[in-house]
């Protein structure tokens, strides 16, 4: 009684005015009192598993298979990870994810003074093939499916990965796995690209056509909008960005000589699920609808598993705040719901204290049981789409669809997002949006619970814990590469740079088979990116704000 | 590399006639904070300059002088931040330049934000900070 009593003075005492409920969504979507059923499009007859999609991509839902719950899992040498990979693996585990440190993700070895405080930092180093064997070693690459989070050196990584099965005999053709390989995305948020951008798409085509051939098991590209609207996009300008940088690999990747009919199948997309529920449902269907009708009526495609729109999801990400941590665990749990509603592939939960700290093994738990929670006991996954039919939710679909077409269009009007990017126009968009976005959070506009509104003077505020490095490790990464280079066969490591040299200017040529190569002759990250910026130079970072 | 100077800043300009560079150092290529930072000054008046992506502390220094800056602000997400401000720091006094005022913002935890400021960072932000804080601190250190 008494602590109740206290709680209601300190809110009385704290509380600015209640905001009340924002009759606009984060995107500027104004919604309507009540949706009713004259506002209601077509889409409503429509089934799933049926084009172009907008109630899901399989008729049964998740009735057949219930989506992946992807989780992420740790960082630190190559000896380290490869501990913790078979750990995994003895739990029953068949998935693992790399991460890889800055260095390798934007092509500096180890030696490099650029690379000097981040060796090993945010994710392993592998700088040469003898890492990866160290990585993988004692586990079986045809049993495991490997995703890795790379993108400047994807296909760099890739061909590395294809070597170590090789060295050991294996045909490539039973690898499975993921590379994220998205460099687009790079330019505008993440910042791991080396390479100008048309060098750097050609990269990207060679690798997913390569990969459909030589590992047809293999996702080569998850096409991302998650950084973006991290970097400040809101759910339309996330999708319509996603959508037009999906596009322009088409785009290239038909240019070199890709049957649309075959690549798309292997296209996926990957992005964040925000608070606001029924936009970001909406922005999913919108999504599937809009990419099924471009591959057919743009591309011709007539396979109807080249017009999917497949995706994973993150639900955490920038929604998560520092104040009030525990107040992420039900943030988490209504994007998941959304994310489920919006029928995602897999879904990766963000801890509640990832906000401020390298998550807890028990907050890591929390995160998965709230998967698992909402697939078994809430029931949402039931039926497939259910909330297909609602007025709102149908309304929301064909608002958000226009309005994403909209933003297309507006960046196709800047030559497209290849273009855009090139002059940083799609860069300084986001950047503003970030700033209108800080502004409004700044003076509440868009209540944040406990960070601009009920706010707790006494809560948890920034970050407690972030990734150090360790020296041993540092030092150890640098002694292996040393012994390696000492070790290898140095003319055959030059002979192989000399012929991906060639084939680099030779736009004629699949740069994949050349990078294999120099990955068995020990080749490392940063000769080879070396080799390839001889020939096409480096990115000149547009500034524009 | 120069953001032109805002048509119509707010009606406050606490940073009239300032002009600050906001470097990105080491590899770490998270940049919405940093340009976020960087247009919240300029409508505080301030002339702002924004140097991109993966800076060495060498190059930093050398833009600062080369610019004749009042302040310079790095962003650090990577958890590099005590090394790149050392070896910044560092570089500034080699060009003789030790008297420009360095401020730092990103994932800082609460426990560095001290070792910072004893190696002689002015004031560190984090992102919970607002914007208007955030300006007037640099103000405040600049006056």
């Amino acid at each position: 009684m008494v602590a109740v009593r206290k709680v209601e003075e300190k809110a009385k005492a704290v509380q600015p005015e209640p905001a009340g409920i924002a009759t606009t969504t984060p995107s500027g979507i104004k919604a309507p009192r009540v949706a009713t059923p004259d506002m209601v499009g077509a889409a409503i007859a429509e089934l799933p598993g049926q084009y172009p999609f907008t109630r899901g991509i399989f008729p049964d839902g998740f009735r057949g298979r219930t989506w992946t719950m992807r989780q992420y899992s740790g960082f630190g040498t190559a000896e380290e990870s490869n501990e913790r990979y078979a750990f995994l693996l003895r739990q029953g585990q068949t998935g693992l994810s790399v991460a890889l440190d800055l260095p390798t993700q934007c092509g500096y070895d180890p030696t490099d003074p650029m690379a000097r405080s981040e060796i090993g930092k945010v994710g392993v180093s592998l700088s040469n093939l003898s890492e990866m064997e160290i990585l993988f070693d004692g586990i079986d690459l045809s049993k495991i499916s490997t995703s890795f989070t790379i993108n400047g050196t994807a296909a760099l990584i890739y061909a590395m990965y294809v070597a170590c099965a090789e060295r050991r005999g294996l045909d490539p053709s039973v690898l499975t796995g993921t590379i994220q390989n998205d460099i687009l995305k790079e330019y505008v948020a993440r910042g791991t690209w080396i390479f100008p951008v048309r060098p750097s798409m050609r990269l990207t085509a060679d690798s997913i056509l390569y990969a459909n051939r030589a590992t047809p098991r293999f996702n080569p590209i998850s096409i991302a909008g998650a950084h973006m609207r991290d970097a400040g996009c809101n759910a339309v300008e996330e999708m319509a960005y996603t959508l037009a940088n999906g596009l322009a690999y088409v785009d290239e990747l038909i240019r070199r000589g890709g049957d649309a009919e075959k690549f798309a199948k292997r296209l996926s997309f990957f992005f964040y699920v925000h608070m606001d529920l029924f936009e970001e449902v909406a922005k999913f269907r919108a999504g599937r609808r809009i990419w099924a009708r471009l591959m057919k009526e743009r591309y011709g495609v007539t396979d109807p598993k080249a017009q999917m729109f497949r995706f994973g999801v993150v639900c955490g990400g920038s929604s998560l705040v520092a104040p009030q941590p525990q107040n992420n665990i039900v943030r988490v749990a209504v994007e998941t719901m959304a994310a489920v509603l919006s029928g995602a592939q897999s879904i990766f939960t963000c801890a509640y204290d990832e906000a401020f700290q390298i998550p807890t093994e028990h907050s890591a738990e929390i995160a998965l049981r709230t998967q698992q929670i909402i697939a078994l006991e809430s029931g949402i996954a039931r039926s497939v789409d259910a909330l297909g039919g609602s007025h709102y939710v149908e309304w929301l679909t064909d608002e958000t669809e226009k309005r994403i077409l909209e933003k297309m269009e507006e960046l196709d009007s800047h030559g497209g997002a290849v273009a855009a990017i090139e002059e940083g126009w799609l860069q300084m968009r986001i950047a503003q949006r970030a700033h209108e976005r800080k502004r409004d959070i700044d003076s509440g506009a868009f209540p944040i619970v406990g960070l601009n509104v009920h706010t707790d003077d006494d809560a948890d505020k920034g970050p407690s814990e972030v990734f150090r490095v360790d020296p041993q490790a540092s030092r150890r990464v640098l002694e292996k590469f040393q012994k390696t280079m000492d070790s290898r066969d140095n003319r055959a490591v030059e002979r192989s740079l000399e012929r991906l040299g060639k084939a680099a200017a030779d736009d004629g040529e699949n740069l994949m088979p050349y990078l294999v190569e120099c990955c068995h002759a020990y080749a490392t990250i940063g000769e080879m990116v070396a080799c390839l910026k001889e020939n096409w130079g480096e990115f000149q970072e547009p500034i524009r704000l | 590399m120069m953001i032109e100077t805002a048509t119509e800043p707010r009606a406050a300009s606490p940073l009239r006639g300032k002009r600050i560079l906001v470097a990105k150092p080491g590899l770490d290529g998270h940049d919405a904070g940093a340009k976020v930072v960087a247009l919240a000054m300029r409508d505080a008046g301030a002339e702002v300059i924004y140097t991109g992506l993966r800076k060495s502390p060498a190059y930093i220094a050398r833009v600062a002088i080369d610019e004749d800056v009042d302040a310079v602000g790095l962003s650090i997400l990577s958890g590099s931040h005590k090394e790149l401000v050392a070896e910044t720091i560092a570089a500034l006094k080699e060009e003789d330049a030790g008297d420009i005022a360095l401020f730092v913002g990103g994932t800082i935890p609460a426990e560095d934000i001290d070792a910072l400021i004893e190696m002689g960072v002015r004031t560190v932000f984090t992102a919970d900070m607002k914007l208007d804080d955030v300006v007037d601190a640099v103000a405040k250190a600049l006056a």
